[in-house]
């Protein structure tokens, strides 16, 4: 990584689209793609366990009855949303991983997001995110310019703010691009003495990298256009920025996109549909696009949500705040696909929720360690036995 | 350093920036340092009524039968806090005692809380103002008796046959002695001390003495049938619970980075003798030379709840519209009454990111000349507790807001720099601005892209460009 940042910017923007015009194979070139479902997605509804009467029981009106649901096995079903998402599973491309939460779960949203996003115990208070964390081991000592994670939005999410580098956050490059040339800062940034006021020092620094990932990722997103026409929402818009920039061999290993609101305490059926077909409409673009330009073998889509949710519904055809919930791991270098492991008992619950059979945090570790070559012990603290559906 | 330089760094430490009446008429420090205490409590604010309130508690809310009504109805009380929100900006524009408003939003960040119950952020933040430069001692009780720490917490469901250690861990971690001082055996002794403690449907609280475990409890090494205010005593009785707070008082406003440990010893000693007296803390830092010197100047990072304030006490101006203020507060990372979590706001360079600094440094375009700003926050959730956990009110996905110009007073700015020879402006107008001074060549640079045309427009310009600095970013 250590050249890149000289690399990119001294390549003429013209030669770097003919350098990259045939999509090359990066060396250890594994990309993440974080999908936070925002809100506590409703994991049951979403992976559905259809021989299951006490999902029926627990949800007369809400529950998704068998032949609506699109088979995955002869116990297990997925929200007939999922479309691309289905397809995809048959290929072998999706691994589902359930029951995961942690210890001492907390209900509230705000809390548990924090817990998820830090990658911390539900007594812990980290200032800092797991994907912070890795960015900082991954570029300590190198002079990597912070392009290597890249959120798509207006702000930075925790889990993307590290103690010594934080990721970026674009949402529309042009205009970020164009922000970050203005050439008052410029101008004044090549004037900054790093040694006057330490902070001061430590502003113009973030100034500039902020320049130089502008220009880089400005560059990149110039190089590929996408083959596949995104869905019009929100989130197929960004999912096209994500596919754009992987299409042009940038060398951004993270990415991290929200998409929500998925707290269904009211009229739960539709608003979840339409939230996961919309996931699955962009996750279906991206894949086909990816698999044009090649990438889909290094790229890894994971989802998460801060929780389940409860397993009866509530009195307004919706769910409350639960526990355990699913991930779902989808690209062209799984291990093992399909249903990782068995759904949630619903027999025996602990005060309406199910207990959690995997710690979240085994699963980032497993992701470190196989998927970004990092070590995952100095990224979350302790060691975790890894999974192996990578 | 000169007196008006003195002036300026006190003024942007213990409140929120200069005003310019006081850059132009300043004060011998010890004189000035002085006339930040104030001789009585503040006013409360106050925007929710006790009458209002009980329209609008649980008890009320139940006996209501038109769902629709009583969904309605939570919605508009619960934008309440946004109003408390705005109003305590605007008591730290106007107050005659900023010190007063900067350590109460110190300890909003130390006893930070997350409700979305405008009732009991109000009680909360009154109880915070009222005691913000008093003594610390009767601050943490009164903390931890408030319906928001109890409900933050859940002490509601710590009893006698089911403890919850929220509380007791949290008093330990976060608010007395910090991590290491404590072992996992004094949590679940101090739990058992806290059993009982909730609060009455008027939010004041209450000892429920038959959900309290009065055994014996051994706790930091003594044992008796110690109760909550035992646990919170021997607390304050520990010289490490003065040793932590004095830390986290001098990052605040002393130094982001720089911890200067014979000065923390000195104070917290102090501090710990005068039985926890915050002011006379506080003035032992304002008046000790050390304050004044260039390891100091400019050694934080504005929070953004300052850099908002800020703008308007030294423009003066003010924003059109209160949701820019709001949504602002959410991009720029310190959205009063919502802080990440129990451990506030993690302040210095956590403010910083770039989408953070670039917000920051195209802000007074927006603000002042009207160039277009779209930004969008992340979305929003609403949550209160009830008896089964929290469960949320309302959910505001990401929603795109454009920042509005503001209403500057550019006259009586200009009053104060038309006098000036234009080779004089930017030199007088960063003095004014930045607590660091900047090079003849970045002087030379900002003049540059000033704007010729008139006076005033050359002023103005050289405001804006000092106001986009990373400088101006630093207090």
């Amino acid at each position: 990584m250590g050249t890149l940042a000289s690399a990119s910017l001294m390549v003429p923007g013209f030669l770097k689209g003919f350098e990259y015009s045939t999509p090359l194979a990066l060396p250890g070139g594994k990309i993440l793609i974080v999908v936070q479902l925002s809100g506590g997605n409703d994991g049951l509804n979403t992976v559905i366990p259809y021989r299951n009467d006490i999902y029926y029981k627990g949800r007369p009106s809400i529950g998704i009855k068998r032949d609506a649901a699109l088979a995955l096995t002869d116990d297990v079903g997925i929200n007939p949303s999922l479309k691309n998402i289905k397809q995809l599973y048959d290929n072998g491309q999706v691994s589902i991983i359930n029951g995961v939460g942690y210890p001492h779960p907390d209900r509230s949203h705000f809390r548990s997001m924090d817990i998820w996003q830090s990658g911390s115990g539900a007594n812990d208070l980290l200032a800092t995110g797991w994907l912070g964390r890795y960015i900082d081991d991954a570029a300590a000592g190198s002079n990597a310019h912070n392009a290597l994670a890249l959120e798509v939005d207006d702000t930075l999410s925790l889990a993307m703010k590290g103690a010594e580098r934080n990721a970026i956050a674009v949402k529309d490059i042009a205009q970020f691009h164009a922000a970050a040339a203005n050439s008052y800062f410029t101008k004044m940034s090549a004037h900054s003495h790093e040694h006057e006021a330490q902070l001061a020092g430590y502003l113009y620094k973030t100034l500039r990298e902020t320049s130089s990932a502008a220009d880089y990722i400005y560059a990149q997103s110039k190089i590929y256009t996408a083959t596949q026409a995104y869905p019009d929402t929100q989130l197929g818009k960004r999912m096209s920025t994500i596919g754009a920039l992987i299409g042009s061999g940038s060398e951004t290993r993270v990415y991290y996109v929200s998409h929500g609101s998925f707290d269904t305490h009211v009229s739960q059926p539709a608003r979840q549909d339409k939230l996961l077909a919309q996931l699955d409409d962009a996750i279906g673009a991206l894949v086909a696009d990816l698999k044009t330009s090649g990438r889909f073998n290094d790229v890894l889509i994971m989802t998460f949500s801060e929780f389940g949710r409860r397993v009866a519904q509530n009195a307004s055809n919706g769910t409350d705040h639960g526990t355990a919930g699913n991930m779902f791991f989808i690209g062209g270098g799984l291990k093992k696909a399909g249903l990782y492991n068995e759904l949630s008992a619903l027999a025996d619950l602990d005060e309406g929720d199910m207990e959690y059979d995997i710690d979240f945090r085994q699963v980032y570790a497993t992701v470190l360690q196989k998927w970004l070559s990092a070590d995952p012990r100095a990224i979350l603290g302790k060691k975790y036995s890894s999974l192996s559906f990578i | 350093m000169d007196l008006q330089q003195q002036n300026r760094h006190l003024y942007s430490r213990a409140g929120f920036g200069i005003s310019l009446t006081a850059f132009t008429t300043p004060l011998p420090v010890d004189q000035l340092a002085g006339s930040l205490f104030p001789s009585s409590s503040p006013e409360p604010l106050i925007v929710v009524s006790v009458a209002e309130w009980a329209l609008n508690s649980p008890k009320a809310m139940k006996a209501m039968q038109d769902d629709a009504a009583r969904k309605e109805m939570k919605k508009a009380f619960r934008e309440r806090t946004k109003d408390l929100n705005l109003l305590w900006l605007q008591a730290m524009v106007h107050t005659q005692f900023p010190l007063v408003e900067k350590t109460a939003l110190f300890w909003h960040g130390h006893f930070a809380t997350h409700l979305d119950n405008p009732w009991f952020d109000q009680l909360l933040l009154n109880e915070l103002r009222r005691n913000a430069l008093g003594n610390f001692g009767e601050l943490l009780v009164a903390v931890s008796k408030s319906p928001a720490m109890l409900q933050f917490l859940n002490n509601r469901q710590n009893k006698k046959q089911h403890p919850n250690e929220n509380f007791a861990r949290e008093v330990m971690e976060l608010f007395t002695l910090g991590r290491g001082h404590y072992t996992e055996d004094d949590v679940k002794e101090a739990a058992r001390a806290f059993t009982g403690w909730s609060f009455d449907e008027d939010g004041i609280f209450v000892f429920n003495e038959k959900q309290h475990d009065a055994g014996p409890k051994k706790f930091l090494g003594r044992t008796g049938n110690f109760n909550g205010d035992d646990i919170l005593g021997i607390l304050l009785q520990q010289k490490q619970t003065a040793i932590f707070i004095t830390q986290k008082l001098y990052r605040y406003f002393v130094s982001d980075e720089h911890i200067n440990d014979k000065h923390i010893k000195q104070l917290a000693g102090e501090f710990y003798d005068s039985n926890y007296d915050i002011a006379a803390l506080l003035r032992t830092i304002f008046t000790a030379p050390w304050f004044y010197t260039d390891a100091v100047m400019g050694a934080k990072i504005k929070s953004p709840v300052h850099l908002l304030v800020g703008y308007q006490r030294m423009l003066p101006m003010q924003f059109r519209q209160g949701s820019t203020l709001i949504n602002l507060q959410r991009v720029l990372g310190q959205h009063l009454f919502s802080p990440p979590n129990v451990a506030g706001w993690p302040g210095g360079r956590y403010w910083i990111d770039n989408s953070s600094l670039a917000i920051r440094m195209r802000l007074p375009e927006a603000l002042f000349r009207s160039k277009e700003l779209n930004l969008s926050s992340k979305e929003t959730v609403k949550e209160m507790t009830d008896a089964h956990g929290p469960v949320t009110m309302d959910t505001q996905p990401a929603k795109p807001f454009k920042v509005g110009k503001a209403e500057v007073d550019w006259t009586a700015f200009m009053a104060a720099w038309k006098g000036l020879a234009r080779q004089n402006v930017a030199a007088a107008l960063a003095a004014y601005l930045l607590p660091v001074s900047l090079t003849q060549a970045q002087l030379d640079m900002v003049i540059t892209f000033a704007d010729n045309s008139s006076d005033e427009s050359y002023i103005k310009s050289i405001t804006i460009l000092l106001m986009q600095l990373p400088e101006y970013q630093l207090s």
